[in-house]
This record gives C-alpha cells, structure tokens and sequence, in this order.
C-alpha cells in the first residue's frame, strides 16, 4: 500500500473523529465509543478495500458491507455521505424525525446501506446468505461484515460461524472489532469471551488479527484473506473503545452517551479540530 | 369424499415442481426436511438446497442475505420454531427491509399431535399478521397448496405460508383460481357466515351439511389470505348473512377471528363467535385432540347457533 494514501485515510479517519464528536454534540444521542474504535476498519474498506460506485448504488456486483454492530452507524454515514452516496448536509438530520439517517441503519432508507441491523447478532447470518447469492449467481463480490466484540455473545453468531465453513463461504471477510468493552462493562465483567481468535479456528475459520487502528495493517489482512479459499475468514482487530479522545478511552459509559458541550471542546482539541470549524 | 392429500406431501411436491421453473428460487432448512419436505427439492437441486442443521434464528437471517443477493428464498421448519426463535431476523430484516423471502411453517396448529404443546404453533398468526409488509397466507387442501406455493413465489416481498403436517381432504380442483388476498366462497346462504382457514375449512363444511339437516343454510368462506385481508368479501357475508363464525386452529387472541373482527367492526357490526384455542394442548390421535380441544365440525356448528340467536 502506499504511503501517501495511508496518510491520505489516516487524515480522513481523524476527520470523522471530529465531524462524529461535532454531529453526537449537535444532537445529544447516538453512541460514540463503538463508532470510534472503528473509524479505521470501516474507513478503509470505504477508501481502499471495496469495490462499489456511488452513481450505482445497487449494482449487482458490488462489494457489500454488513455494519452488524448496527450502533457505530455514525462513522458508516460519515464514510457514506464522504463518498457522495448522499449530501454531506444530510448527516446533521441523523436520528430526527423524517431523516433517511436512522439509528441503526436502514437498507430501505439509506442510499449504500446493504442490509439493515441494529438487533445484534444478525449480520453475520445475513452477509453469509449475500455471500452464497453472489457464489449461485458467479458473481465475484466480497462481503464484508464488521461485528462488534460484545456482540459475539449472542448465540445466533455461533451458529453462523459454523454454517460459513459448512457452506465454504470464502468471499465473507469479517472484522472483529476487538475494543473488550460493551453497554454495561467490559467484556471481562459481563462475559468473558475467552480466547477469540482459537474459538472461530476451532469452528473452521482462517483467523488473522491486526490493529485495527493500523490502516496498512487492515489493508494487508483483507489481501491475505482473499488468498484464502473455501474458509472464511475472520479478521481480530485489536482496537480501543473511544479511540481518539482520551477520556473516552475504554469507558463503557461512553458506549451511548450524550456528549455535553464541555466533554466536545475537550475531545476537539484533543483531535485539532474546532466547535465552529 | 375427496382425496386425502397430507399438506406436506403437496407442500415437498410444489416446491420441487417451482424449483424445476425458477432457478432463483433457494431453499434454507434447520434439520426438519423429512418432516417438511423440502428433501425432495435437496435432491433435485443440491446446489440451492442450504441444511442449516438446527439453527432457525442463523437460518431466517440468512435467508434476508439470500433475498438482499437477489434470490428467492424459501424457509423451512415447524411453524412453532420459525416464529419464535427466528422472530427476531423475521421482524428487523425480512418485515423491515420488505425483503423477499418465504417463511414456510409447517406442521401448524395442533397438527404435529403426538409431539405435544412443545410442537405445536398456536400463537404464529398473532406475530407475523402484526408485522408491516408480512403477507399472511394459511391453505387448507393440497391443491391450495401448490397454488399457493407458486403465487408466493411470484409474489414481490415477504410471505408466511401456514402449512399443516396432517392429511386433510382436497376440495379444490385445478381450476382453482388461486389469488394472494382474495377469499373463496365455497358455499351461499342466508342465515350465517363461517369464515375459515387451514383445515377448519373441511371441517366448516361438514359443520354446514350438518346445519342444513336442521333447516340452517350457512355462506362458507376459505380465506387462506390473512393480510392483506379480503374487506370487501368480509363485509359483503356480514351484509347477506348478518351474523358470522370464524374458525381457526390457532389462539383466539391474534388470529383470524381478530383480523376479521377488526374489519366487521369497522365496516358493518354484526354479532361474531369464534372457534379457536385458549390454552396450551397435549399428545394425542389428532382428530381427538381436535375434539377435545373445541375445533371441530361440533363446535362450528354450536357456535354458529349462537351467532344467529344473537341476531336482533
């Protein structure tokens, strides 16, 4: 990868960091810490990874993305409306009455959502049916889903996990966005997952990690991913909870708290960026 | 008599006969295919058969992926497990999203007898009529079964098909013009309307050759479609009849009774009585759990008695 378009999505993470901050200030609801802790993942497939055209938003052959961890929606609709799916003044409208920006995303609302979520534990299941579509139809298309790593708890993740490696699905690319915190605690205090990484190898998957605030090291792991034939495979990357914004570093209650007008000129500062900027 | 056609047989049947036409068509299974039988298009067609093993909630969802990748999904397994432990991807993808996936729950009311309460599905209809976009279908015969099968397929957006496991007599021929929404008059009369679906059809016309004996001449209606719902035949039976019996092998509270009592009351008021179930059944011969459990030929009958003594 070079090292001018790392730069180039590095820069453009931490400007969603301070547009996410701004926007969740402005209208006092939404969840920053899980938006956050993957700028970098969902920025990169955005900027980099996937294939897909904002003037065809349905094409048949595009890439997918499957935000499973419906709550980080935030930092989706920043990458949209930054890749023209929709006007960049649309994003002030996200969570008010009539807007197509809905908490969770909405595939039937939204231009470039692919599959509705919110309810955890879903899109795993749902990118592995537009997974084995594409495979029926011999399209080429990767799908792309990003759980969160609280998320995991929901039994119904388990039991995609193993019908992806009964069904050979290697056009499913899963990020695992590792941050070890969710609503009430870390994941250590409310369920403790183990070792994660062991727990999808001994499902079957090909299991590689990064950081997931390493923009060359995600790039590299979906390079390796697509070697990979007739297992899918699942990306671990480490990431922080709130990454950016020290405060908010690792705090659950920042999972889906209000930010007050002190806590934003704090966390702008912290980011270079201004109120009114 | 007619012919005694299990729905599962006529449901295994249809859906090998739509996947030989509609190479979209997948079909996605938890472990129930020789109950169901969706085995028999798994072995026509491997590559779109999907065996999740018993996983209903993974399946449903997985099946809104196939539907957003442009196939047509059909899904298989007990009602009594498709709408409770799949409810969830049932209701956030495939209602939400309007997706185009067929939810088939077989062996429905109290259908699967021997197995107990723990197998039968008596709440389905409650959930999946309350959610927008879901189109609600419940057949009675094997004709209308396949009838049915092809119409959901042709059919833009979700579907509940309501299927049953046991034999039940075929009173269609194939003629039958099948339409998604539109209600059958299967027999006219003047003094009552039993408005039925799934097997209380057959079991609502013998209840009216028992009522004709004593001089009462009852309109019998099939309405496999639950949403959108038949208004405009609904209120035409209140209006000729001015009294009516909904039969259901489902709860009273959610079903069909409350659907057309929702319409009647709306549009023309007449007194209403209702044939369903208010309590958890048990094993046994289904034709004697029927009995017991008030959803019979007896209790139509009884009840559409009552309906016309509460005319004024």
């Amino acid at each position: 990868m070079i090292k001018e378009k790392v730069l180039q999505i590095n820069g453009l993470c931490n400007q969603f960091r301070i547009d996410l901050i701004k926007l969740l200030h402005s209208i006092q609801t939404g969840h920053p810490g899980g938006s956050l802790s993957s700028a970098e993942i969902i920025t990169a497939l955005y900027s980099e990874i996937m294939y897909y055209n904002h003037y065809d938003p349905n094409n048949p052959d595009r890439d997918r993305f499957v935000l499973s961890k419906g709550h980080a929606a935030p930092m989706l609709y920043l990458n949209l409306a930054h890749n023209h799916f929709f006007p960049k003044e649309d994003l002030k409208t996200l969570r008010q009455l009539g807007s197509h920006l809905q908490g969770h995303p909405c595939a039937h609302k939204t231009p470039g959502i692919d599959v509705s979520t919110g309810p955890l534990g879903l899109g795993l299941s749902a990118g592995l049916g537009i997974a084995l579509a594409g495979r029926l139809q011999r399209r080429s298309y990767y799908t792309y889903v990003l759980l969160g790593d609280g998320e995991i708890q929901e039994g119904g993740i388990w039991e995609a996990a193993m019908s992806a490696v009964k069904f050979q699905a290697d056009h499913l690319i899963v990020f695992l966005d590792h941050n070890g915190v969710q609503l009430d605690g870390t994941n250590e205090e409310i369920m403790p997952m183990g070792d994660i990484c062991w727990k999808f190898s001994s499902f079957g998957w090909n299991v590689l990690t990064c950081n997931g605030h390493d923009v060359e090291e995600i790039v590299n792991a979906v390079e390796k991913a697509k070697k990979t034939k007739n297992i899918p495979t699942i990306i671990v990357a480490e990431t922080v909870k709130g990454k950016g914004v020290s405060f908010m570093d690792g705090k659950n209650i920042w999972h889906g708290k209000a930010i007050s007008a002190v806590d934003c000129e704090l966390a702008l500062k912290e980011l270079g960026g201004a109120l009114n900027g | 008599m007619g012919e005694m056609i299990a729905i599962r047989d006529a449901y295994g049947d249809a859906l090998q006969k739509l996947g030989a036409v509609n190479s979209d068509v997948v079909v996605l299974e938890a472990d129930a295919g020789s109950s169901s039988k969706s085995i028999l298009f798994s072995k026509k067609y491997p590559e779109r058969y999907f065996n999740v093993g018993i996983a209903e909630l993974n399946m449903t969802a997985m099946a809104a992926g196939f539907a957003l990748g442009k196939m047509i999904p059909f899904v298989n397994t007990f009602a009594a497990f498709m709408t409770t432990r799949a409810s969830d991807p049932i209701g956030s993808l495939i209602a939400y999203d309007n997706l185009n996936v067929k939810l088939c729950g077989t062996y429905s009311g109290l259908s699967d007898s021997y197995d107990g309460a723990s197998h039968n599905s008596i709440s389905d209809l409650a959930y999946v009529t309350s959610l927008p976009n879901m189109t609600v279908i419940s057949v009675c015969d094997a004709v209308e079964t396949e009838k049915a099968v092809f119409a959901a397929a042709r059919w833009e957006g979700p579907v509940y098909l309501r299927l049953s496991r046991a034999p039940a007599e075929v009173i269609f021929d194939w003629d039958y013009q099948f339409v998604i929404g539109k209600g059958v008059k299967l027999l006219k009369g003047e003094d009552a309307t039993i408005i039925a679906t799934g097997y209380m059809v057959q079991k609502s016309m013998i209840a009216a050759e028992m009522l004709k004996k004593q001089g009462i001449y009852t309109t019998v209606v099939d309405l496999h479609t639950f949403k959108p719902i038949d208004r405009d035949l609904i209120v035409a039976c209140a209006k000729e009849t001015g009294c009516m019996v909904v039969a259901e092998e489902h709860s009273v509270h959610g079903g069909l009774g409350s659907t057309v009592a929702k319409v009647v009351t709306e549009e023309y008021p007449v007194p209403m009585e209702f044939v369903g179930i208010n309590q958890f059944a048990e094993s046994g011969d289904y034709e004697a759990l029927l009995h017991k459990y008030h959803l019979d030929a007896d209790e139509i009958t009884r009840a559409v008695r009552k309906a016309i003594s509460r005319k004024r």
